[in-house]
């Protein structure tokens, strides 16, 4: 070992000392070790000094004129501020109080005289580690501040972006939609969508992406926009399901999916069609009975399966006018109490029994959270529909800019979907888009989808598949009926639906003539038409509905074509 | 929090045992128990005897786990599950993809 400790760098010193023979010997001998000196002869000139050089060490006789060394020390602290300035008294007091008064005044140490140039050395060497280290915590503490704005920056600007996606669709428009959601549920992976079908059903998806921060919000975007895109082009729940797990499942990594609810209610049919991945139950409750049905998770999450694999089975039950659908996020049962307690679905169900105003639930349930945990988590998401009569039909898909100059007016196709076909694909949206080409039509696209999708249904429900639609009197006749419905589609091999479109220009505008034919027995026009319409619009073919909307209605074949009209006016 | 692994005698069987909270803290290590394991045993058995919580990225990494194992050709069990935590996996219908015990 070396007497003298080697010098690191060479530091700037200040040397205070009124002592003019000490001053020049301090001076020597940490010249000697390197180091480049400053001097001062009072307290006042050692502060004047500092201020001017910024010196990285002091070392300051306690006892000096003008002003004292414990002043000066004080003073060059708070100069100093945050960057540590080591200062080392020189002093020859040998009480402990002296002593400790030089470590009160903000000294880092204190070096008896007569200096020992060993000591000396080593104190310095000491005291620069320390001062290095101060500069280093200090540099990535700023760092870190810095990395921290920066991230919460993003954060602000992609949950801007994604309240914007979220929250496109009809979510606060509806007048039926109720919902909760914690502020920064979204950044907890809670997505919440909503959007209106051509025909006026309302598809609503409550979605949970796995873990946290923004990594569970990317997926959101994909999602939404298969979301959006898909229900105002007309496409069902499955094959939305289908295209959502394809995307999620291409590019999410392995570890992350989406557990999400997707359901489409019906005013219309008088039915909530769900699928559940993943999520806790929803319930639908009758209000009538006061009776709630669990909907219940059936399926993995989204982006788990292969697209072979995925399963996008749903399932249907019948809701009357004022019926509620409730789903939450695993948020809500998820709250612990001081004991890891969870809250769970059985103090849910005793918040359900208790509440008495259904338009309070909401709040019901937090107070119930609160009360249960003392602080409600900042990621619940809660939403309830409540079907309501007479949802408007809208108009579809973008209003194109074009004159309609080039628009085609004097045509006819026709079409037949076999077993293998009707099994798996839905014609539906692809025909809606086809007749969209008509500007004429356009105004009327929401009574033409829902007239089709009637017309449709009907052929392949009752005509090819042979199902009774009385079967759906009563609920369990209506589970009965999709649970057959989807028994015989599966084992369809042989019959078919044509649907044949005839598209004529009048001196008016113009004469769309839609017939739809079918494989299957056909029915007794006469008496279904006699039916009261409450009881064909729940239990019937909706042929209410169709009569209400299109010009003109014909059934010939013994039921087994129907053919309806559309007219419109050319655009001026 | 800790994972634990233990190779069968004949190297076929490799099992994982969590202790503590299942959970996202654990991502790291509950990768380098099944990375580091070479020749890639034939059964991996997931033990959830002393687990405590579970969420949704402890799923994630379950997923991963069964990637590594070759997707659909693994086969993984997850045994000891506690009933909080069994709820968990019925809720996600993890049964489809895993045989849980």
């Amino acid at each position: 070992m070396s007497v003298q400790a080697p010098v690191l760098e060479a530091l700037t010193i200040l040397i205070a000392e009124d002592s003019a023979a000490d001053l020049l010997l301090l001076s020597t001998i940490v010249r000697r070790q390197g180091h480049q000196v400053l001097t001062a002869t009072n307290g006042a000139e050692a502060v004047e000094v500092f201020t001017r050089e910024r010196p990285h060490l002091v070392l300051m006789d306690a006892l000096m004129p003008v002003m004292d060394g414990f002043e000066a020390a004080r003073r060059i602290k708070q100069l100093a501020g945050e960057a540590l300035v080591p200062l080392i008294f020189l002093t020859s007091l040998r009480e402990s109080e002296a002593l400790a008064q030089c470590l009160d005044a903000g000294g880092d140490d204190f070096l008896a005289k007569p200096y020992n140039p060993v000591i000396l050395a080593a104190k310095i060497n000491a005291m620069d580690r320390l001062r290095r280290l101060q500069a280093t915590v200090l540099q990535q503490r700023d760092l870190i501040a810095k990395h921290h704005e920066y991230l919460l920056h993003e954060q602000r600007v992609a949950k801007a972006v994604f309240d914007k996606v979220a929250h496109s669709g009809c979510i606060n428009a509806a007048p039926n939609i109720r919902y909760l959601q914690s502020p920064y549920a979204l950044f907890n992976g809670d997505l919440l969508l909503a959007a209106y079908t051509p025909s006026g059903d309302m598809h609503v998806l409550l979605g949970d992406f796995t873990g946290h921060g923004l990594p569970a919000a990317v997926g959101a975007m994909p999602l939404a926009e298969v979301f959006y895109g898909m229900t105002a082009k007309g496409y069902g729940l499955a094959q939305t399901l289908r295209e959502m797990n394809a995307k999620l499942k291409r590019i999410l990594p392995a570890d992350m999916f989406c557990c999400a609810t997707l359901l489409c209610l019906s005013t219309q049919r008088r039915a909530v069609e769900v699928w559940n991945g993943g999520m806790p139950e929803g319930y639908v409750h009758e209000v009538a009975t006061g009776k709630r049905t669990p909907l219940m998770s059936r399926h993995l999450p989204l982006g788990v399966l292969s697209a072979e694999q995925f399963d996008d089975r749903t399932e249907v039950w019948p809701v009357a006018l004022g019926d509620r659908v409730f789903l939450l996020s695993d948020g809500v049962l998820d709250t612990a109490d001081a004991n890891e307690q969870l809250f769970g679905a059985e103090r849910l169900l005793q918040v359900f029994a208790a509440n008495r105003e259904p338009d309070r639930l909401f709040e019901d349930i937090e107070q119930a959270l609160a009360a249960f945990r003392g602080q409600v988590r900042d990621d619940i998401s809660m939403v309830e529909i409540t079907l309501q009569a007479g949802q408007s039909l809208r108009a579809t898909g973008p209003l194109y800019a074009d004159s309609g100059q080039s628009c085609p007016l004097d045509w006819s196709v026709s079409f037949e979907f076999r077993a293998d076909t009707l099994k798996r694909y839905d014609p539906l949206p692809y025909l809606l888009q086809l007749l969209l080409e008509i500007h004429g039509l356009r105004e009327q696209s929401g009574a033409l989808y829902s007239v089709m999708a009637e017309l449709y249904s009907n052929a392949l429900e009752h005509g090819v598949l042979g199902l009774d639609s009385r079967l759906k009197r009563d609920a369990e006749g209506f589970a009965q009926y999709y649970r057959l419905r989807n028994e015989r589609l599966t084992h369809l091999d042989t019959g078919f639906v044509r649907v044949h479109v005839q598209v004529v220009p009048t001196d008016t505008g113009g004469t769309l003539s839609l017939r739809v034919e079918d494989s299957g027995q056909g029915f007794d026009v006469e008496r279904v038409l006699a039916r009261p319409p409450d009881i064909d619009r729940l239990s019937g073919r909706g042929l209410s509905l169709v009569r209400q909307l299109s010009s003109a209605v014909g059934w010939s074949d013994g039921g087994r074509s129907v053919c309806v009209e559309f007219c419109w006016k050319a655009l001026a | 929090m800790s994972v634990e692994k233990k190779v069968s005698m004949d190297g076929k069987t490799l099992t994982i045992a969590i202790k503590g909270r299942f959970d996202f803290s654990s991502h790291q290590d509950f990768r380098n128990v099944y990375e580091g394991v070479y020749p890639k045993p034939e059964m991996v058995v997931v033990d959830l005897k002393e687990t405590t919580y579970m969420d949704s990225s402890a799923l994630g990494m379950l997923l991963l786990l069964r990637d590594h194992a070759g997707g659909d050709k693994a086969y993984i069990r997850v045994v000891n599950s506690s009933s909080d935590v069994r709820k968990i996996l019925a809720i996600s219908n993890f049964d489809k993809l895993f045989d849980i015990e």
